[in-house]
């Protein structure tokens, strides 16, 4: 931040720390010291004083010690020259007799970064690991970790490494987790420390010396030690069965993250932990700070996606409080919804219901979604609900509502009826144009069922002269088309005219060529039309009748307490990115080659599960497979099936992949891009029959795959079962 | 691992700012401002992500805590630990306030150096900072009018003796070495949130209490204290409901340094507390208070000439006749449009007032004696009213606070410092519940 008047003030600042006679007063000199370092936290660039508070830092005062440290610590990199002056005084401070001033000065030099700093720092980081005084010995432990961070590249000091490990059994506990972050940062190219058998005891033993920061770090740490048989591995569980209901939530959880990683093979333990860890999950959920809060929220829903019963017995919890910021109250609405059963819809509704009125219209909306999302299975009791809210005449919930019913309609067929009858009755229209647009489209659909439906539509073709949005128009366009088709007496005039406008007045391309489009359609003939216009009236995909799975816990364990989970998928992407890019030790170069011998026999045997997941958009698609290396590339050794690209794309859905798009049938190079979700990975891929560069495969399918995070097999398992059901469709098609 | 550590008043002033690692540039904090001032009400806050730098962040005294990190650390974690180094702030400076963190800046940086290096966490109890720090607290001395006009809160009447005033417990807890050295006191709240849902008929649909046991302590040197809960206390849901003196709660958890022996039998919770603010233990009740609610509303809403809304509330408090409601405000929504409002309330200390941005009313009494019923009526002009514009109002949302009193029953029966413990200590133990979320519809 640029300060009026920065220069002057640093250059009074200069002569007054200068100046013999404040430097006589102790408080004065201090207080100059103390203005310094608050004009460097305001963003003033101080650092033309840094000779002037070197020369401070020779003096005993103990707090004047540590601003100027402070101060020394920011500008170091910028004035190296001068901050080597500085070394001697910390050098002899690493030598007083006073053990805080020893772990002051050498925490203080090791955070100098500058090259060439790490001979300087060597010798006192070495003294340190020995110091008697636990202080000294903890900061000197990080010290060796700043040490490496300074030269990445430089090779590991075996020395170090070695007394690193010994001081895991160091008396105080600090120590020890410190030498355990030291290690993960030293050793991180060889990944990261080993947790081998005695370690992991060793860890284990002393966790209750430990603090609860401690705790939790240990606890991550030990989530890399796989235990060699099951006897073991119960003796782990039962000593950390405590940590499960520790009074601090990050210990808690943590515990659980180990025991669902450790346990993945025992689910009636995973269950027993979960069920011991919704109290403090509950607990941190109807805590007093509100970040603390949401962290809980997001958690429980993770938790609930295997286990969608273990909070239905205090949906009340989640009921939103008045004061609650959107997002909370967001979050906790989407809890709602998976919670609800016979017992508690009515008073789920009721509590639904009183959001729909909130001052905030997104709040508002997001509570009719709900109640929508709840009418999926409770149909009736949620329609009386949304037909009771259009009384209420407010354009927001009018729109939000009609848009729910779209969507029943959509996913719930059966409420067809009630919901044309509902729409028939609602005379006011909502005002936005997404509301047009959702009205427009149920006319359309559920033509012949709504009485009014070309009246309604006459109004809007009335009004087609001050309608902006061009959606609108479009979707007004196809619904007059629709309606046609159905009730064709009532609207060839409506229709004739709504075509004439569009096609002689219109300046929208989009619309203009959408209605020229129809125009020629209906040359062809009213069956013709018919063909191309009408879809599908509901989901056919079938999934509001399969219900919602219950997911393998090992599906979501992985991100289970990061932060991923609180910020949404995006950044669960981009910390993928991120830590593939952090962890050299993935070499590409091996990963390329599908190698089977990389492959342990334990990978094998597991079967391999695939998973839709939350939809990705194209655009995140596209983004992503620009970003990503090909990792995989194989002949299917079967042509593409012959049959209609609806029962492909069925099928793929069939065993959870997801397509995205493909090229028309009788092109020459026929492509098609999928995509799926296996145990922690997006696995993206692309078939392409008929490729150049790929001779003598000309009828047969060429896959490539592209993954994030790596995960050979998951790709091997995601290539078979692709192989299987192009055999299949083939075989059935011939 | 962290990677910084910054605060920000809410104006984006940078208070403090600590680099641990040096691998994000100084300008994140700029960055971090830009991003969350831009949020809009539906986007969570957070977590927020910036190229591969993600901040965490918790909001307490109305300045923003933030720690930024490029690893995936866990989340519970960075915001304990945030709400931490707020509740040390506060410990060490007395209050937490843009002023008293601009105040004590140096004090916050050398509590920071101890409690982090290279952004692992190394400690961040008071017995073990306490041996560090070495700057004394500047605690804002003159108490404004508001802070005197405050001193009720936790007992209005006896202001002489038995209760100390609210403010007693927000002084830095270092100043023990100074002037303030013959103070040696020991602060034990039991506090409790409430959170109701009253249905439309006064039936009770949720209750819910989140309650915890807080020490503040002032006491230069440590010793084993024993609170004495009420004996006949009982845990869980399981246990007999037959006898309806029993106080109940249907989950607690302690703190780890409290010592549990004498816990079983006699409800007796041993502790050393360390100097500042601790929650020794937390405890959660569901559904069963043993209680009526605090209030009871009887509204009604009709509709009077063509544009005009009354609103008739009624307002008893259940509360037994010794206790009193503080700070009691309402707050009815109203439909929208409205334009103005005129009222009828029964007592001149009580104020409402029509928020046409908010669509609601504010109906706000000072004080609200236990037993006691007020009513107030409302004539809520509305143009273009129509009859569905009368289910807008509701539910009524309510916030209080209640003095000496537990809605759970929890009682401290007595609280008994080691004989070894030199020189006189003041013991206080202190009660208040607070509305987390009281909701009656209509």
């Amino acid at each position: 931040m640029p300060y009026f008047g920065s220069e002057e003030t640093v250059k009074e600042l200069k002569r007054a720390l200068s100046n013999p006679n404040v430097q006589a007063d102790r408080l004065r000199y201090k207080n100059y010291i103390t203005k310094v370092i608050r004009y460097m936290t305001q963003g003033l660039d101080v650092s033309a004083l840094f000779m002037d508070m070197v020369k401070a830092s020779a003096k005993v005062d103990i707090v004047q010690k540590k601003l100027v440290y402070l101060y020394m610590c920011t500008y170091a990199s910028d004035k190296p020259d001068l901050a080597l002056l500085a070394i001697n005084t910390f050098r002899k401070d690493c030598a007083d007799p006073n053990p805080m001033v020893r772990g002051l000065a050498l925490r203080n030099m090791c955070n100098f970064r500058m090259p060439g700093m790490t001979e300087y720092i060597e010798q006192p980081i070495v003294a340190g690991l020995r110091d008697k005084a636990s202080y000294v010995r903890r900061v000197a432990v990080l010290g060796c970790a700043k040490m490496h961070s300074l030269q990445p590249n430089t090779e590991i000091d075996g020395i170090i490494v070695n007394e690193l490990y010994a001081l895991l059994r160091d008396p105080d506990p600090v120590v020890v987790v410190n030498c355990l972050r030291a290690l993960e940062e030293i050793l991180k190219d060889e990944g990261g420390v080993v947790i081998n058998k005695p370690i992991a005891h060793h860890l284990l033993n002393r966790m209750k010396d430990l603090d609860s920061w401690a705790q939790s770090e240990v606890l991550t740490f030990l989530l890399r030690y796989h235990p060699r048989s099951d006897d073991e591995l119960f003796d782990v569980l039962s000593l950390l069965h405590a940590f499960l209901q520790s009074a601090h939530a990050h210990v808690a959880v943590a515990t659980l993250r180990l025991f669902l990683h450790l346990a993945s093979a025992h689910p009636a333990v995973q269950a027993d932990a979960l069920l011991c860890t919704s109290a403090p999950l509950l607990a941190t959920c109807g805590a007093a700070s509100r970040e603390l809060r949401f962290t809980g929220l997001c958690h429980v829903q993770q938790v609930m996606r295997s286990q969608p019963g273990l909070f239905g017995t205090h949906y009340k919890c989640f009921f939103c409080g008045y004061s609650e910021p959107t997002y909370i109250k967001f979050r906790k609405m989407e809890i709602l919804v998976e919670l609800v059963n016979d017992e508690n819809v009515a008073l789920v509704l009721e509590e639904l219901r009183s959001y729909c009125t909130d001052v905030s219209p997104e709040l508002a909306q997001a509570a009719i979604a709900a109640i929508g999302r709840i009418a999926r299975t409770y149909s009736e009791k949620c329609l009386d609900i949304l037909t009771g809210l259009l009384a209420l005449k407010q354009d927001h919930i009018t729109s939000a509502v009609i848009q729910t019913f779209r969507d029943l309609v959509w996913f719930c067929p059966q409420s067809t009826a009630a919901v044309c009858q509902t729409v028939e009755a609602c005379v006011d229209s909502p005002q936005d144009s997404e509301g047009k647009q959702t009205l427009l489209w149920l006319l359309g659909e559920h033509g012949e069922q709504i009485s009014s439906a070309p009246y309604v539509m006459e109004g809007y073709i009335d009004g087609l002269k001050t309608e902006l949005s061009s959606a609108v128009k479009m979707e007004l366009l196809t619904t007059a088309v629709k309606t046609f088709l159905c009730r064709p007496a009532e609207t060839q005039d409506m229709l004739g005219r709504l075509l004439h406008y569009c096609i002689e007045e219109e300046s929208d391309v989009c619309v203009r060529d959408r209605a020229l489009l129809y125009y020629r359609l209906l040359q062809r003939g009213v069956e013709e039309t018919r063909k191309v216009v009408t879809g599908p009236k509901s989901d056919p995909s079938m999934s509001v009748l399969t219900g919602r799975q219950e997911e393998p816990i090992s599906q979501w364990a992985s991100t289970f307490n990061t932060l991923g989970l609180l910020s949404g998928r995006d950044l669960c992407l981009q910390t993928a990115v991120i830590s593939a890019a952090d962890q050299p030790s993935n070499s590409t170069g091996k990963e390329l080659l599908p190698d089977v011998t990389l492959s342990s026999p334990n990978d094998t045997e597991e079967e391999i599960s695939l998973s839709l997941g939350p939809p990705l958009s194209h655009e995140t698609f596209e983004k992503m497979w620009l970003d990503l290396e090909i990792l995989h590339r194989q002949t299917l050794g079967s042509p593409r099936p012959r049959t209609a690209p609806d029962t492909l794309q069925a099928a793929l859905q069939l065993v959870k992949i997801q397509t995205l798009a493909f090229t028309p049938g009788d092109t020459v190079l026929w492509k098609a891009y999928i995509y799926t979700r296996s145990t922690g990975t997006l696995i993206l891929a692309e078939l392409l029959q008929g490729d150049p560069q790929a001779p003598g495969s000309d009828e047969s399918l060429v896959v490539s795959v592209k993954q994030q995070p790596v995960n050979q097999h998951a790709i091997r398992g995601f290539a078979s079962i692709l192989k299987s059901v192009l055999q299949t469709l083939n075989v059935d098609s011939s | 691992m962290i990677s910084q550590i910054f605060i920000l008043s809410s104006k984006g002033d940078h208070l403090i700012y600590k680099d641990f690692r040096g691998e994000a540039s100084k300008d994140s904090i700029n960055v971090f401002y830009e991003m969350v001032t831009a949020l809009s009400g539906d986007q969570t806050p957070v977590v927020m992500s910036h190229k591969d730098l993600h901040f965490i962040h918790v909001r307490q005294g109305g300045l923003y805590w933030v720690a930024s990190t490029k690893t995936n650390p866990s989340p519970f974690t960075i915001i304990e630990f945030l709400n931490r180094l707020a509740a040390l702030t506060k410990d060490y400076c007395g209050s937490l306030s843009e002023k008293s963190v601009r105040m004590n800046f140096a004090l916050i940086y050398e509590l920071l150096d101890e409690m982090v290096d290279f952004g692992y966490i190394q400690t961040t109890s008071t017995d073990i900072l306490k041996n560090f720090i070495q700057t004394e607290a500047v605690s804002s001395k003159p108490f404004s009018l508001f802070d005197l006009s405050n001193v009720g809160l936790f007992g209005a009447e006896t202001q002489q003796s038995k209760v100390a005033p609210s403010v007693a417990a927000s002084r830095p807890i270092m100043s023990s070495r100074g002037e303030q050295s013959g103070k040696n006191e020991i602060f034990v709240d039991v506090i409790e949130r409430l959170s109701v849902v009253i249905g439309s008929k006064g039936v009770l649909m949720k209750s819910d209490i989140q309650g915890e046991i807080r020490i503040k302590c002032f006491l230069p040197t440590s010793s084993e204290m024993r609170i004495g809960l009420n004996e006949e206390l009982s845990i869980g849901k399981s246990q007999q409901k037959g006898y309806s003196s029993a106080v109940r709660v249907d989950e607690c958890r302690f703190h780890q340094a409290v010592k549990l022996d004498e816990f079983d039998t006699f409800r007796i919770l041993k502790v050393c507390p360390s100097q500042g603010e601790q929650t020794v233990m937390q405890y959660q009740l569901c559904d069963e208070l043993p209680c009526a609610p605090p209030f009871q509303l009887f509204p009604s809403v009709q509709k009077d000439y063509v544009n005009r809304v009354l609103i008739f509330l009624k307002l008893r408090c259940d509360l037994p006749p010794k206790s009193t409601a503080l700070n009691v405000s309402i707050t009815v929504p109203v439909p929208k449009g409205s334009v103005s409002m005129s009222q009828e309330l029964s007592s001149p200390d009580q104020t409402a007032e029509l928020q046409p941005k908010n669509k609601a009313l504010l109906w706000e009494i000072p004080r609200f004696p236990g037993g006691a019923q007020l009513s107030a009526l409302f004539k809520v002009d509305v143009p273009g009213l129509s009859s569905a514009s009368l289910l807008e109002v509701g539910p009524v949302s309510m916030s209080f606070e209640l003095a000496k009193q537990t809605c759970s029953g929890l009682q401290i029966r007595f609280l008994r410092l080691a004989p070894t413990q030199t020189g006189l200590s003041q013991r206080w133990v202190r009660y208040v519940t607070h509305s987390d979320s009281y909701t009656i519809r209509i």
